[in-house]
This record gives C-alpha cells, structure tokens and sequence, in this order.
C-alpha cells in the first residue's frame, strides 16, 4: 500500500476537505492507485540535479507602489455569502 | 453568400470595419447560431446577449465616427468560464462559484474588449480546469461537435466545441497540461499555448501557476495569430507575465518551411497508438518536408516520466491555490448556525469541490506533506529539470518539433471516467511542453475511420511563437482540411 486510509483522513484534515466514509474509501483507493504509477519516479537517479525553479525570467519587473484597484465596492460585497452592511460575516472565531 | 457566421474573424472584423456588416448584426448572427447549435453541444455556461449586444452597438457608433476600433473590431468572441469577465458570472466550471461575478475584467478580456471584441459568453470547461474531457465540469455537459457521444476533450472543452461549431468567432482557453491543444485536436481547430510568461494569467483562475497558460483557440491558423496578438504582451498586473516584447505576428505567416529543420521525437511515436492518428501524423510530417522542410529524429528521453511529475507539481500547486475556496469571501458557503470556521471551511469545500478536483487536492496535499515532500514534490521538480533539459538540447538542432497531440481521437463521454490514471494518459503528449515552458501548438491533420479529427502538434523554443505559426500556416495552406466543418 503506498497510502492507507488513516493518511487520507491526516491529509483530508489538512486539506480543509470534509469526506464522506465512502468518499474516504474511493480516495484511499485511487491515491494509491497513481501513487502506485508514479512510483517510477523514485527509482530515476536525480543525485546532483537542481530542481526546476520558476519559469519567469530572471529579473522580476518592479512597478510604481500606487493602487491600481478600486476599492472594496457593492459589486466585492456583493459575492460575500454572508454579510452585514459593509461588512464580510463569518462563524466566531475567538471563543 | 455564406451565412455571416461562416465568415473567419479576419473577413468579418475586415466588413464590420468597412462599414459592410454591423457589430450588431454580427453579434446577432452569433447569437442565432448559438440557439441552433447549443441543444446538440452544450458548449456555453452564460450567454451575455445583452451586454454583447450593447457593446456592439458601442462598437458601430464608433465606427460611424471615424474611430479606429481595433483589429477585432464588433466580433463575437467567447471566452473559457474560468477567465474573469466584469458584471458576468464567472464559474470555473465548479458549484463552488456558481453565482460568482467578478467585479473586474481579467488582463486578456480587457484586451479582447481594447481591440474591438464583443464577448458574447462563457464556455464550459473542467471544474478548476483539471481535467481532459470537460467531464468534470461542476455546472454543464458538453459534447463534441463532430459526434455527440464523445468528449469535446478537455479542459477547454467548451472554447473549442464552440469555435467548431462556429457559434463564436474565436476563443481564449487555458492550458495547464494540454487543456487548449487537446480539445482543439478533438474538434479540429487551432489552438495556441503560447510560451510561460507570454500573456497574462490576471483575473484568471489559478489552477497550477508554474504550468498555466491563456491561449486563442481558433476556426484557422490566422485567426489564432489575431487573437494571440490582441492578449500578448507584458502586463505589470502579472509578475510573472515577461517584460520582453511582444511582436505582432498575425501579418507574417507566410514564410514558408523551406530551409526550416524540424525534429520528430521518438518517444511520441510509440506502441499503443490509434494506427489512423500515427499515420495521419506521419502523412503531416511529409507535407511539411515536401514544402521544403528538413526533418529529422530526436530524442527526448524523460518523456516516460511526464505524467507522474506534472500531477505531482500541478496538484500540488492546486492545493495551494484552491485553499482560497473557503467559503468567507465569494462563492458557496455551507455551515449550521453555532459552526466552527473549521468546519465552515471543510463542509462548504466538500459541497462544493467535485470529486476530480478533490482528488488532485488530496494527492497535492499529500505530496507536499511531511516525511513525503522529498520523495514526491521535490523528485518532481528535480525531474521537471531533466525534461526541460531534453527539449532544450532535441531544439538545439531544429527550429521546431512535430508530434501528435494524443494518442487517440476523441473518446465517449464516460469512457475513462472510473478510473483517473486512465484520464490522465491522454495529455501524455502535450503536459512535458507545460513542463518546459515552452509554446505549444494543436493544427487539424485528418480525420480517423470514424470521421473524428486529429492534430498535428508543433513545438517551439521560448518566445518563438512566430515559427510555429509560420509551420502551420504552411501546413494547413497545403491541405484542405479546415474546409471541412462538424454536421450540426
């Protein structure tokens, strides 16, 4: 087994993701599954090879520190899934 | 005279800025066509009929007054449901964002609309992008064109369904792993995954930001190079988007392939292929030569490790960037009165997230987790290094690669959705271009025994869009098969 169904519940913690008993099971399955496949990689000699880095060029372009957006208007507020007034509502979060 | 919307994006932005034909009729054309094809194809999320009809008649005032428009002036263009549109819902193809409406517009759409666009939709894709066959979009079903049993392909599933059915006139797509060539090799258009960091992924949903890239997909070869010009560019929006500029490509196609040296990679001409896209593939390959290419075999030796390294770097990219998903600030949110955040958060992403898109989540997670980090993410990106390298040293000695865009062509809708690793295997040929950053290109190349389209892939060095699109204008101005159109 590359992975057992008591990671996939550690993992699904992590992940912010609230699985059903059977989705946990489906998971479990298909992760080990591709993990399976993708086993192939490990057994490649990569001793001394970097790992790639980010694709952009070297220099990264600097602009004017100036806001660009407008600010936090009805059609922002507008998405909120709960709200009072101007304001995004969510659960306590302190006890 | 053919019906308006038959007309390329060329002729018809060319009329409605000669005054022959209006934005508004174009736009109404558009909008006909889509009522006609959309019960067999289902190829768009939100049609915006009244905002593309008022941004067209916008568009006729000006060109009544003398004012230069732009070179895509008053035509109908349908972009991929995860690219923001201001004022139009924006789904991403997921529950999650059902009624989400951006309040801007993304870098690209902004440039659609500067050069004269009227965006008449959205179009269906993969929830997030993640997938090959537009089957895991949260929202719509949509089939392809040429045979309503199979997939369109995936992830912009709906962008290229629609531009073959001619119910837009062009469309913007994303590709993170194929999501713009594969689909455009099932429904036999053109699609364009230009270079990383050759246009901006602002206000565009993030699946996997090392790999993700907006392209035009496109009725023919010209169309994409006007459509890629419009959304070219540097955009200080981007960071990652390049300062190098961007040089307009749409009038220089006609080079030719004489003198021009193209290499065949061995690894992309394997067991296992359908016989009619190799030899369909193969049959390109000497078009090109008899115009007056040099071919030759390369080798890119890591290839049989690309799927297992792109799905450990793109998930774990996505779990990353789909953490934002959560329930506070847009989209769904599903809590009991007197929940915790925690289990706000996790009871709104298991009501919202499909099961593809919860599954690259978890293995991205996973991957990037502790005691695993090492062995997964890192080996990947270590892997990632070594098939950058082989297509930097096969490039060395061509100007561009040739190579199928899939092993098949299209598949029935439900065919490899049991089994994930199945799905995965068609992008085998298209995600090692994501991993190098390098443009990618999908031109139609025939038709297998059953009539469903194949694609002829090209691949090019950094920022050398122009030679591909010069290798398939070529191409496709020495065979017929973009005259033929889907029975719709």
């Amino acid at each position: 087994m590359a992975i057992t169904r008591d990671e996939v519940r550690k993992v699904a913690a992590l992940a912010r993701l609230r699985l059903e008993p059977a989705e946990e099971e489906r998971l479990t399955a298909d992760l080990d599954h591709i993990l399976d496949a993708f086993a192939k990689l490990r057994v490649l000699d990569t001793t001394g090879v970097p790992p790639a880095r980010a694709l952009a060029e070297p220099a990264t372009p600097l602009r004017d520190d100036e806001v660009l957006n407008p600010p936090a208007d009805d059609a922002v507020l507008a998405n909120a899934p709960a709200r009072e007034g101007r304001h995004f509502r969510v659960p306590k979060i302190i006890e | 005279m053919s019906a308006l919307h038959d007309l390329s994006l060329r002729d018809a932005a060319m009329r409605v800025r000669r005054r022959e034909v209006s934005a508004v009729e174009l736009t109404r054309a558009t909008l006909a066509r889509i009522a006609a094809t959309e019960p067999q194809v289902g190829a768009y999320l939100t049609v915006c009929g009244d905002e593309a009809l008022a941004a067209a008649a916008a568009i006729d005032r000006r060109v009544a007054a003398g004012e230069d428009v732009g070179r895509l002036a008053g035509v109908p263009i349908a972009l991929k449901d995860i690219i923001c549109t201001a004022g139009v819902r924006t789904t991403a193809g997921s529950r999650i964002l059902e009624r989400f409406v951006p309040p801007y517009d993304a870098t690209v759409t902004a440039r659609l609309r500067n050069a004269g666009a009227v965006i008449v939709g959205k179009l269906n894709c993969d929830e997030f992008a993640m997938g090959s066959s537009t089957e895991n979009s949260g929202v719509g079903t949509t089939r392809n064109p040429w045979d309503g049993t199979r997939v369109p392909g995936g992830s912009s599933g709906g962008s290229a369904a629609a531009v073959a059915a001619r119910s837009c006139f062009g469309a913007l797509g994303t590709d993170t792993g194929g999501s713009i060539r594969l689909p455009a090799a099932y429904c036999s258009v053109v699609g364009l995954k230009p270079t990383y960091g050759r246009v901006s992924r602002y206000g565009v949903m993030a699946y996997a930001s090392s790999l993700d890239q907006v392209g035009p997909l496109a009725r023919d070869v010209a169309d994409a190079a006007v459509l890629f010009d419009a959304i070219a560019g540097h955009d200080a929006k981007d960071s990652t988007s390049s300062p190098r500029p961007s040089r307009a490509l749409a009038g220089s196609l006609e080079g030719g392939v004489r003198g021009l040296r193209l290499g065949m990679p061995r690894e992309y001409f394997v067991e296992g292929m359908q016989p009619d896209v190799e030899r369909a593939v193969r049959e390109a390959v000497r078009v090109l030569e008899t115009a007056g290419a040099s071919v030759e075999s390369v080798s890119l030796p890591h290839s049989e490790y690309a799927i297992a390294t792109y799905y450990l770097i793109a998930t774990a990219e996505a779990s990353s960037n789909l953490a934002r998903y959560d329930g506070v600030r847009y989209g769904l949110r599903v809590a009991k009165p007197g929940s915790s955040v925690g289990e706000m958060y996790a009871g709104t992403r298991a009501a919202g997230l499909g099961a593809e898109v919860k599954r690259r989540i978890m293995l991205g997670t996973y991957a990037l987790s502790a005691g695993y980090y090492d062995a997964y993410y890192l080996k990947a990106l270590q892997v990632r290094t070594l098939i950058a390298q082989d297509f930097t040293k096969a490039l060395a000695g061509c100007d561009a690669l040739v190579a199928p865009i899939a092993p098949t062509t299209a598949f029935r809708l439900g065919e490899k959705t049991a089994d994930p690793l199945t799905m995965y295997l068609s992008d085998i040929f298209t995600i090692s271009v994501n991993l190098a950053g390098l443009p990618g290109m999908s031109v139609p190349c025939g038709f297998d025994g059953d009539g469903l389209p194949i694609g002829l892939q090209l691949i090019g060095k950094p920022f050398d869009e122009a030679t591909l699109l010069r290798v398939a204008a070529a191409y496709e101005g020495s065979t017929e098969w973009r005259q033929r159109g889907p029975r719709l």
